[in-house]
């Protein structure tokens, strides 16, 4: 989601019962100005029609997106689709989990899913949030990079999202890498970004951030976005083939999203791991 | 001996029952997914729909109905309320299984229908190669409720409870809270969403506090079941518009048919009063007796005929004529008062408005209960869609999108019913010309025609 994968500050470098964070300089994906954005929105976050309201109503195409993802590709018994808990027995991984806003979902749906966060503050209102909710047991939270937890958890997992976090990662290699690494083979991953073109610095940065201010202002910064055909190629460098991928529309006055051919603006990506 | 220690056997048992519900009761209360008040034909459809949904096989539904425990047993008398059941309702109703329960009990198809002016004589007729097949089904709403009722009651994930008299309702503030269902015996439920399906006089709408559009006509509905002298294919639905009201007549067999005849409130109380020979009468009068009707009006349609013969449209003057009425079933007769009523939101935070309960409208177009099955297809969708896509239910945005659907649809149906009502109750010679004309435009037009039964269908 929102936040990101970064380098964790140094006082932070010590995780509870994970081994020493070290030496992370070249390949972190950093970016501390941005830490400090999300741990100031968390008391908006669940908000649904507050200053995340982009993210929640996001959910009623991504949910589907890897809902659906996950079960075409085989990986769901076809006892389990149409039913309350299609993703029964699936071991997920959320990366970039933010307050929660795409974990609950996807949980509510019968996966056992891991969320991790580079932001501890914003880690603390997910832990607290799902407790409103009885039928979020199976969701583990953690303070946590993906590069750290590729090397407990390598090859653990049936499925990865990361939704709206590529974009805030200074090392996209490495970010990928490491998502790929917590796959098992034939797993999946999902991503969705804003990506490079002009419509995007248009409508994603200028129109969101600063005339509609509803993304927060600095959390997008133009050169980190990345255009399709670049993320299918890195993709592919670590082993993944590209399944699908739909461009996003956003209706700012209707907060509806919808899904276009056309992926200059924001698109989503299921790619599967060979 | 053995006697006696059945009769032990079972006062111990009856003791143990009821330490249970006492226990249950005092207790955190007891927790449901959905519960949903009401159980007329609406609710319990609802009920039954949602119970059937795969997407929503995990959650639990409880029905509170304040009447007894519905107890159907076919006899050879047809009840008098009946429901002409569009295609759509035709269809949900198979889709959860009542429908086989129906068709091997009784139920009866219009084919044909046929509406006519009692002033102008001009009529516009529905007959089955544009209707397709069946234009509607009439069924008695008793046997619908047995009906769906037989399905709904296979069903695990579903209880009902009978003769609850509701103390009050606890409506969330916040996203995060359940709703409080509190009893007059005490008891109390817990839910994430309500759904009031309490009919006309809602008690779940009053406690939501929304707006309430609504007027009486001054009108009541007399309805009863009537004999008819052939015994020919009864498969037409008739109505004619008189002065003071629709009287309509719809096929239930070959010699019966069901009365619903809208008029004034002291001539449907002087109906029902009337020794059936009398009342006989007065309904063949309505159907048949040409009124006096002005000339320019008669003129006026006339030329307009001419107009469509010129464009070699069809005109209206093969004319059928309706069955006569010979007896009426003893003690079928009865009145309704008739309303429009209109919820300006059908939802808030867990909890939404279905069926009457959110809107009444007059029986004229026979829609009202339609309308409600409608209500019910598109809510069903909703939440197992909201549910599959990991939403919690109740969530005042997947609410709204079901407001915004049914509203869309509901809203300018009962507003033509209701300007139908408004043209056809007067006398005016303008206003009996331009309905005149419109009713020979309509019948004239067959696209036009088939666009009015697709919305009807709806
Ligand atoms: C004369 C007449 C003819 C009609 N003809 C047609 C027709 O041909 N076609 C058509 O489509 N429609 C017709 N209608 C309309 C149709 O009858 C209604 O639309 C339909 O009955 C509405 O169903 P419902 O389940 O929403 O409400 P209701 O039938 O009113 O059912 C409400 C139920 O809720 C229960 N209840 C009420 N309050 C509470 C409470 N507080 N707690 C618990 N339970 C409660 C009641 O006991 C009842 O069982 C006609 C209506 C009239 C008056």
């Amino acid at each position: 989601m929102l936040s990101r994968i970064v380098k964790l500050p140094t006082n932070r470098r010590v995780l509870p019962g994970t081994a020493n964070v070290s030496g992370q300089t070249k390949n972190s994906t950093v970016d501390q100005q941005q830490i400090t954005n999300f741990n100031e929105l968390k008391t908006n976050w669940w908000i649904e029609d507050g200053i995340m309201k982009p993210l929640h109503s996001l959910n009623k195409i991504r949910v589907p997106f890897v809902r659906d993802g996950l079960i075409n590709t085989g990986l769901v018994h076809k006892q389990f689709v149409n039913t309350p808990q299609p993703l029964k027995n699936l071991q997920l991984l959320e990366v970039g989990c933010g307050g929660g806003i795409l974990t609950e979902p996807l949980a509510r749906l019968g996966c056992t899913i891991t969320g991790i966060d580079a932001a501890s503050d914003l880690i603390n209102l997910a832990k607290e949030h799902k407790k409103q909710d009885p039928r979020l047991t199976c969701i583990h939270y953690n303070f946590d990079t993906v590069e750290n937890h590729a090397l407990t958890h390598a090859g653990k997992y049936d499925g990865v999202v990361a939704s709206e976090v590529i974009e805030h990662v200074n090392d996209k290699d490495v970010f990928l890498k490491s998502c790929v690494a917590c796959l098992k083979p034939k797993g999946s991953i999902f991503l969705t970004t804003l990506n490079q073109t002009m419509l995007t610095w248009i409508f994603g940065i200028i129109v969101s951030e600063n005339v509609l201010r509803i993304v927060p202002k600095g959390a997008h910064e133009w050169d980190k976005l990345m255009q399709p055909h670049r993320l299918q190629k890195l993709l592919e460098d670590n082993g993944c083939r590209t399944r699908v991928i739909h461009g996003m529309f956003y209706n700012f006055l209707t907060n509806n999203w919808s899904w276009i051919s056309d992926t200059s603006v924001s698109y989503a990506i299921h790619a599967i791991k060979n | 001996m053995a006697k006696n220690s059945i009769l032990l056997l079972r006062n111990y048992m009856q003791y143990a029952l009821n330490l249970h519900t006492k226990t249950y009761c005092t207790k955190t209360p007891p927790h449901y997914d959905i519960i949903i008040v009401g159980g007329g034909m609406v609710g319990t459809t609802l009920a039954c729909t949602l119970g059937k949904n795969s997407k929503l096989s995990d959650h639990r539904i409880l029905l509170l109905e304040s009447g007894t425990p519905h107890n159907w047993i076919k006899t050879e008398k047809y009840s008098n309320r009946v429901s002409a059941l569009n295609l759509n309702t035709y269809n949900l109703m198979n889709k959860i299984g009542a429908w086989k329960h129906i068709a091997e009990i009784r139920c009866s198809s219009v084919k044909n229908m046929q509406i006519w002016d009692a002033i102008s004589d001009v009529m516009i007729s529905f007959n089955h190669e544009e209707v397709s097949n069946v234009a509607a089904h009439i069924v008695e709403n008793d046997l619908l409720i047995y009906a769906v009722g037989k399905e709904l009651c296979c069903l695990k994930n579903v209880e009902v409870k009978n003769q609850v008299k509701i103390k009050e309702f606890v409506l969330p503030q916040q996203p995060s809270q359940n709703v409080f269902v509190h009893l007059n015996e005490g008891e109390t439920f817990t839910c994430n969403l309500l759904l009031g399906c309490d009919g006309a006089q809602s008690q779940v709408r009053n406690a939501m506090g929304v707006n309430y559009i609504s007027w009486k006509y001054d009108q009541m509905g007399v309805v009863a079941t009537l004999k008819l002298s052939e015994a020919n294919e009864n498969v037409t639905a008739w109505q004619r518009f008189l002065p003071t009201g629709p009287i309509a007549i719809l096929p239930l067999k070959n010699n019966l048919s069901s009365l619903v005849w809208a008029t004034t409130p002291d001539h449907a109380r002087a109906l029902i009063e009337l020794k059936e020979v009398d009342f006989v009468d007065k309904i063949n009068d309505a159907l048949w007796k040409p009124l006096d009707n002005s000339s320019i009006i008669q003129e006026s349609t006339k030329a307009f005929n001419k107009l469509l013969e010129f464009f070699e449209l069809p005109t209206s003057n093969e004319k059928q004529l309706p069955p006569k009425v010979i007896g009426v079933d003893p003690g079928s007769t009865a009145a309704f008062p008739l309303g429009f009523g209109h919820a300006t939101n059908y939802v808030k935070q867990g909890v939404a408005l279905v069926g009457d309960a959110a809107h009444r409208v007059h029986p004229l177009a026979g829609q009202g209960v339609n309308l409600g099955f409608g209500d019910v297809s598109t809510l069903n969708k909703i939440l197992g869609e909201a549910v599959y896509s990991g939403r919690s239910l109740g969530q005042i945005t997947d609410l709204q999108e079901y407001e915004t659907l049914r509203q869309r649809h509901n809203f300018p149906t009962m507003v033509a019913i209701d300007g139908l009502h408004k043209l056809y109750n007067t006398e005016f010679p303008p206003i009996v010309l331009l309905r005149s004309l419109g009713l020979q435009f309509t019948h004239a037009l067959n696209p036009l025609k088939k666009a009015i039964i697709n919305q009807a269908a709806r």
